[in-house]
């Protein structure tokens, strides 16, 4: 099973402090960050804490509440073993910014969110959409985006 | 050929102009629908762009619509050449998020079917590498060794492709009769005909010129880019999920994590033949631990269905099976990441759950597509023939990247 990395949150903590607030996880370590200390938190975990290992990048739509998305990102220790994550939450037209510049790996994952869910990356290289053709309406994995039928003009 | 001599310097007088091509989407060394834009100057690469989409089906958004037992046969769908890695992925995920106790002979049943596939499925990458490197008969003799895998995994699950034989909370049904002799046949003459498959290629000049030295990936790359599985093992870090994360205590078991340091194709290629005789020795050591028949899934009928003649007998036992068909079983609030060793590198699945019988979110984290990402860098300023070997040898699958 997955491995704790102890003193993190302390670490963190005294680093961003308001900034970052763990969550509690059933997995491994989660916090929550504000989307303005994201860059700086990322580079952190990277350069300093050795979570140089890229794993994910997924958002959960938690339509109607706000803010609406749930911006998740997953980073590994590959010498420790240690899982983290962390994720800020978005509204609708608030954009985040991107990590390719710290994790290039950000890439598509960050184009498949925008095209399934229409958040939008600031100082992404290419936000084009990854899987549907370009000329697509709408984002497929809102909760808001019917499931079935065709559309009546 | 991709010959040493024109991978040498190139005549600066010859280079004025550039010129785009597509390799795909409809293209046999694609190994599905990966389109490949290529810019080229002469023969050599500037600029390799995979496109990808031409598979995309949505399963993401149609899992959202299933109850958890039935999103199971999705995940068959997404790396369909190795299906039993993935049922494993999602439903000790969805053990987990449940707090589901499995007994132990179902767990070691999944470690021989997970293993099986992964034999399975690497051996239609040596069939297709080796083909696309241009020698066709390697291709007919593992596909015959694959079909018998798929022969057992069909005598176990019923069908051979999309099997879905792991269940959230054990399997869909017991072994079948004799089936420790028919894994025990296998385990008997595959060993003698891998050894003559490998000597088919081992030391070969043409395989070598093709594949040493090209397609480089190195260790930061993979970090950078979260690059995992065979590839990853190429660089010379054994990070293996079987034995670093265990799942299905694979930790009971004695296998060794191959690895090669030369970050080529080469390197990429002999870690994945050598995966093959790795899986076999786990194979063999599960048939030792499990009884033929016996305990096959949890007897927590909130989860698992009852069996047959405990319907047509006992009351409780009919309304549990008809909850769990018709509505399924309720997961509890939260969210989990689970991921396992996949053949072709960490295959995962993030699940939130609302507390419904349905996913809010089903995330797979498909090896495929990380591994992919990082096709610009392995094909630069190679030959257009060193493409073809490099989508080979980081052992793509469309349906993985596209989901």
């Amino acid at each position: 099973m997955n491995r704790l990395d102890t003193g993190l949150i302390e670490r963190l903590e005294e680093k961003f402090g308001e900034a970052v607030k763990p969550r509690e996880s059933i997995d491994f370590t989660t916090i929550v960050v504000d989307p303005e200390h994201l860059l700086a938190l990322a580079e952190f975990l990277k350069a300093a804490e050795g979570y140089q290992m890229f794993n994910d990048v997924l958002v959960v739509d938690w339509f109607p509440s706000r803010p609406r998305f749930e911006v998740v990102y997953q980073v590994f220790h590959p010498e420790k073993i240690m899982r983290l994550r962390f994720k800020s939450f978005v509204g609708e037209n608030q954009p985040l910014p991107s990590l390719v510049g710290v994790f290039e790996g950000a890439n598509w994952p960050e184009r498949e969110a925008y095209d399934l869910f229409g958040v939008v990356f600031e100082g992404h290289p290419d936000l084009t959409r990854i899987y549907l053709p370009d000329d697509w309406e709408g984002h497929p994995l809102r909760k808001d985006y019917p499931t079935g039928g065709n559309r009546i003009d | 050929m991709a010959t040493k001599e024109m991978r040498a310097e190139r005549d600066p007088a010859l280079t004025d102009e550039t010129m785009v091509i597509n390799l795909g989407p409809q293209h046999p060394s694609t190994h599905g629908v990966l389109r490949v834009r290529l810019t080229l100057d002469g023969e050599r690469v500037v600029k390799a762009e995979p496109v990808i989409g031409y598979l995309h089906t949505g399963f993401e958004k149609t899992a959202e619509t299933l109850t958890y037992q039935q999103c199971n046969t999705i995940t068959d769908r997404l790396d369909y050449l190795a299906p039993m890695t993935n049922n494993l992925a999602f439903v000790l995920a969805v053990e987990r998020m449940m707090d589901i106790e499995v007994p132990k002979r179902a767990q070691y049943v999944r470690v021989l079917f997970s293993e099986l596939t992964r034999v399975a499925s690497h051996l239609v990458w040596l069939g297709t590498h080796v083909m696309d490197l241009g020698a066709m008969s390697l291709f007919f003799y593992c596909m015959r060794e694959r079909e018998v895998i798929l022969d057992l995994i069909e005598a176990a699950a019923g069908v051979r492709m999309n099997p879905s034989y792991f269940r959230v909370g054990g399997l869909a049904y017991d072994l079948p009769e004799g089936f420790h002799e028919k894994v025990r046949d296998f385990l008997k003459d595959f060993p003698r005909w891998m050894t003559t498959y490998r000597n088919l290629v081992d030391g070969n000049p043409l395989i070598n010129e093709r594949l040493v030295g090209i397609s480089l990936l190195d260790r930061q790359t993979c970090y950078q880019y979260g690059v995992t599985g065979p590839n990853m093992r190429a660089t010379g870090l054994a990070l293996d999920l079987r034995k670093d994360e265990p799942y299905c205590y694979y930790d009971e078991f004695e296998f060794a994590v191959p690895t090669r340091t030369q970050c080529d194709a080469y390197a990429r290629f002999w870690v994945r033949v050598e995966e093959i005789y790795e899986s076999m020795k786990i194979i063999d050591q599960v048939l030792g631990k499990i009884s033929p028949q016996g305990e096959y899934a949890t007897t927590d009928r909130k989860v698992s269905l009852p069996p047959r003649d405990e319907i047509y007998g006992n009351m409780e036992a009919l309304i549990h099976q008809f909850k769990l068909v018709t509505a399924g079983f309720p997961v509890p609030q939260g969210e989990v990441y689970q991921a396992v060793e996949g053949p072709r590198g960490e295959m995962g699945f993030y699940l939130v759950s609302d507390g419904g019988p349905k996913p809010y979110r089903w995330r797979a984290r498909t090896p495929s597509y990380y591994n992919l990402q990082t096709m610009p860098i392995i094909a630069k300023d190679g030959l257009v023939a060193d493409v073809i070997t490099a989508i080979g040898s980081i052992d793509i699958m469309l349906g993985d990247v596209d989901k």
